[in-house]
C-alpha cells in the first residue's frame, strides 16, 4: 500500500468510527436523518482532503462534528436568505435577531446523554414498522450500505432504499426532537429497540449454509448493537438479557449445521465446537440482568433456558428439572402456543413421558398448533417412550406428512419405522 | 474479526510498580468507550512474571521454569480481547488508548485464526479430527 492509500485508509477507519456519534449529533441539530447523512458525508469529503497533510487530529470526532457543522450552518444561512426574501415579498416585518444559529450552536454543546443512544431510539422508533427500524437500524447504526441490507433481508437494492427513506421522512413528519427518551417512556420504548437487535440477530441465524455471508455476519452485528446498548444502558436488566439469549445463541453457531448445511439439532450437536468465549460471555450478562431483578423478563428467560443447554457438557447432563421449572415461568411472562409445546416437552424429559402427554393435551386442540409438525412430533415421542408404539406410529407419521423440511421428513419417517421393531 | 491486543511488560510492570491513579482513570475511561462500541470481549491484567512459570517441552521431557523471565519487551502484562470489522480498526482504537505504561511501551496487535482461515484444507475430516483433540482438551 503506497503512503497515499494508506492515509486514505486511516481517515475512512477513523471516519467510520466517528459516524454513528457524527450522525446523532447532526440529527439533532438538523432534525432530518437525510440532511445529517449528507452533512456526515460532507465532513469525510474535507477530512480525506485535509487528514493526509495535517495528519489525522488528536480529537478527530470534534474535528468532523466542526466540519459538517460550518457546512449546516452555511445551510442555514442559505435558507435564512430565502427565508428573507419571503419575508420581504409577504412584507412582513422580522422583528429582534435572528438567533437559529446560536440556537443550534448552544443545542450541540447541550449535554443530552450519548449521541449513539438517542439515534437508536430514533431508527427504532415505534411510528415505524419493525422491518423499517432493522433497516434503518442497520443503515445508521450498523453503517452497512443499502445493499448489503438488500442482501442480508434477500430483498432487492430499491425496495430496501425504498424503505429507508420511506422512514426517514415519517420520522421527519413525526416531529421527533431526536433524543434518547428517559423515565417511563424510555422503559416502553426500550422493548421496540430490543426487538428490532433480535429480529436482526434472527435473520442472521436463520441463514443456511451456502449463503451470502453478510446474513451470518448480521449475528454479529445484532450482538455489537447488543454490547453497545449494554455499554449505554448498563442499568436495564432486559438489555441484559437479550445479550445474554444472543451470546449464549451465537456460541453454538458452527455446530449447528452438518457439512452438507443441515441442520443439526441441539441434543445431538457436537459441544466441543460451542464458543466457551461466547457462552462465558452469554452467562456473565444473564447474571448481571438476574442481579438488577430482571430474572423474569421475557429475553432473560429465553437467556436461563440457553445457559442450561450452554451449562450440559454433554446432552446427557442437561437440566430438565430446571428446564422444565423456567418454561413454567417463561408461559407466565410470554404466553404463546410454541412456550406451551416446549414446555410439554421440557416436562417430558424432566418427569417423564406422561407428564408431557399431560400438557400437550392441554394445548394440542389450539388453532395455532393444529398442522404443526413439531406437535405430532412431541406426541409420537412421548407415547414412543411410553411403550405405546402402535399410537406413536400414527403421530410421526403425520408429523412427517405435515413437515416442509426433507431432512426433518426422513427422520420422522424412520421414528415411524421404528415403531413397528 | 477478533483480535487480541496485548500490552508488552516493561521493566516498571516486570518490577510490580502498580500504575498511578491518573492512568487507571484514563485507562478506566478508555475501557468505557471500547464497551460503548461494542468491540470488548474481554480484558485482564497480568501480574509480573516473577509470579508465573513455563513448561519447557523436548520430546517426553517436561521442565518447569520458575519466573521472573528475561528478555521483558516479549512478556506480556495485559490483554484485551476485542471484535473490530478490521486491523486498521484496530490499529486506530490501539493509538487512542492512554500509553499503559509510565515510560516507552508496545501494544501489539494480533488476529485470531478462524475456521474460515483453514479454506479448502479444513475438510469435514480434518475438522472432526480438530473436534476429537477439542473434546479431549474439554476433559471429556
Amino acid at each position: 500500500m503506497d503512503v497515499a492509500e494508506e492515509a486514505r485508509r486511516t481517515v475512512e477507519t477513523v471516519f467510520r468510527m466517528e459516524r454513528v456519534r457524527l450522525i446523532a449529533g447532526l440529527a439533532r441539530l438538523v432534525r432530518d436523518l437525510s440532511l445529517a447523512e449528507e452533512l456526515a458525508q460532507d465532513a469525510l469529503v474535507a477530512a480525506l482532503s485535509e487528514w493526509p497533510r495535517t495528519g489525522v487530529p488528536d480529537n478527530p470526532g470534534a474535528w468532523l462534528m466542526a466540519a459538517a457543522k460550518r457546512r449546516a450552518i452555511d445551510g442555514f444561512r442559505r435558507g435564512r436568505m430565502l427565508a428573507r426574501k419571503h419575508a420581504e415579498i409577504r412584507r412582513d416585518a422580522e422583528e429582534g435577531r435572528d438567533t437559529s444559529i446560536e440556537q443550534a450552536e448552544a443545542a450541540m454543546d447541550d449535554d443530552l446523554g450519548d449521541e449513539r443512544l438517542s439515534l437508536m431510539f430514533t431508527a427504532c422508533h415505534p411510528v415505524l414498522s419493525p422491518e423499517a427500524r432493522a433497516a434503518l437500524t442497520l443503515r445508521l447504526i450498523g453503517g452497512l450500505t443499502t445493499d448489503e441490507i438488500a442482501r442480508a433481508f434477500l430483498s432487492s437494492e430499491p425496495a430496501i432504499a425504498q424503505r429507508i427513506l420511506r422512514a426517514k421522512k415519517a420520522l421527519g413528519r413525526a416531529g421527533l426532537s431526536y433524543e434518547a427518551p428517559r423515565g417511563q417512556e424510555r422503559k416502553e420504548r426500550l422493548a421496540s429497540v430490543l426487538e428490532v437487535i433480535y429480529l436482526i440477530f434472527n435473520e442472521g441465524y436463520s441463514a443456511t449454509a451456502g449463503e451470502d455471508l453478510i446474513r451470518p455476519a448480521l449475528c454479529a452485528e445484532a450482538r455489537r448493537l447488543g454490547r453497545i446498548l449494554a455499554g449505554l444502558l448498563p442499568e436495564e436488566p432486559e438489555v441484559f438479557g437479550l445479550l445474554a439469549l444472543m451470546e449464549i445463541q451465537a456460541s453454538r453457531l458452527a455446530a449447528r449445521m452438518a457439512p452438507d448445511g443441515s441442520p443439526v439439532p441441539l441434543t445431538e450437536q457436537n459441544r466441543a465446537r460451542w464458543d466457551q468465549l461466547l457462552i462465558r460471555r452469554g452467562l456473565a450478562a444473564l447474571e448481571r440482568a438476574e442481579a438488577l431483578g430482571g430474572a423474569n423478563g421475557p429475553y432473560a428467560l429465553q437467556a436461563a433456558l440457553a445457559a442450561c443447554h450452554a451449562r450440559a457438557r454433554r446432552a446427557e447432563e442437561t437440566d430438565w428439572k430446571r428446564i422444565a421449572a423456567l418454561y413454567d415461568r417463561l408461559r407466565e411472562t410470554m404466553p404463546s402456543p410454541v412456550v406451551d409445546l416446549n414446555r410439554a416437552i421440557a416436562h417430558s424429559m424432566a418427569f417423564g413421558p406422561e407428564a408431557g402427554l399431560r400438557l400437550l393435551a392441554e394445548v394440542e386442540h389450539m388453532a395455532a398448533l393444529r398442522d404443526y409438525a413439531p406437535v405430532p412430533a412431541a406426541k409420537g415421542d412421548f407415547l414412543f417412550r411410553a411403550g405405546r408404539p402402535a399410537e406413536a406410529r400414527r403421530h410421526f407419521e403425520r408429523a412427517a406428512l405435515l413437515s416442509r423440511n426433507a431432512r426433518e421428513r426422513a427422520f420422522l419417517l424412520k421414528r415411524a419405522a421404528a415403531c413397528d421393531a | 474479526m477478533r483480535v487480541m491486543v496485548l500490552v508488552k511488560a516493561t521493566a516498571d510492570s516486570e518490577a510490580g510498580i502498580m500504575p498511578s491513579a491518573e492512568l487507571l482513570e484514563a485507562m478506566g475511561r478508555f475501557n468505557e468507550e471500547l464497551a460503548k462500541a461494542g468491540i470488548m470481549l474481554a480484558g485482564e491484567g497480568l501480574k509480573p512474571s516473577s509470579q508465573g512459570k513455563r513448561v519447557a517441552f523436548d520430546g517426553p521431557g517436561r521442565r518447569v521454569i520458575d519466573g521472573p523471565f528475561a528478555e521483558t519487551r516479549e512478556l506480556v502484562a495485559g490483554f484485551w480481547l476485542w471484535e473490530v470489522k478490521d486491523m486498521a480498526e484496530a490499529v486506530e482504537w490501539v493509538k487512542r488508548c492512554p500509553n499503559p505504561m509510565p515510560g516507552p511501551s508496545e501494544i501489539e496487535i494480533r488476529p485470531l485464526y478462524e475456521m474460515t482461515d483453514f479454506g479448502e484444507a479444513m475438510t469435514p475430516e480434518v475438522a472432526e479430527l480438530h473436534d476429537r483433540v477439542r473434546e479431549r482438551t474439554a476433559g471429556r
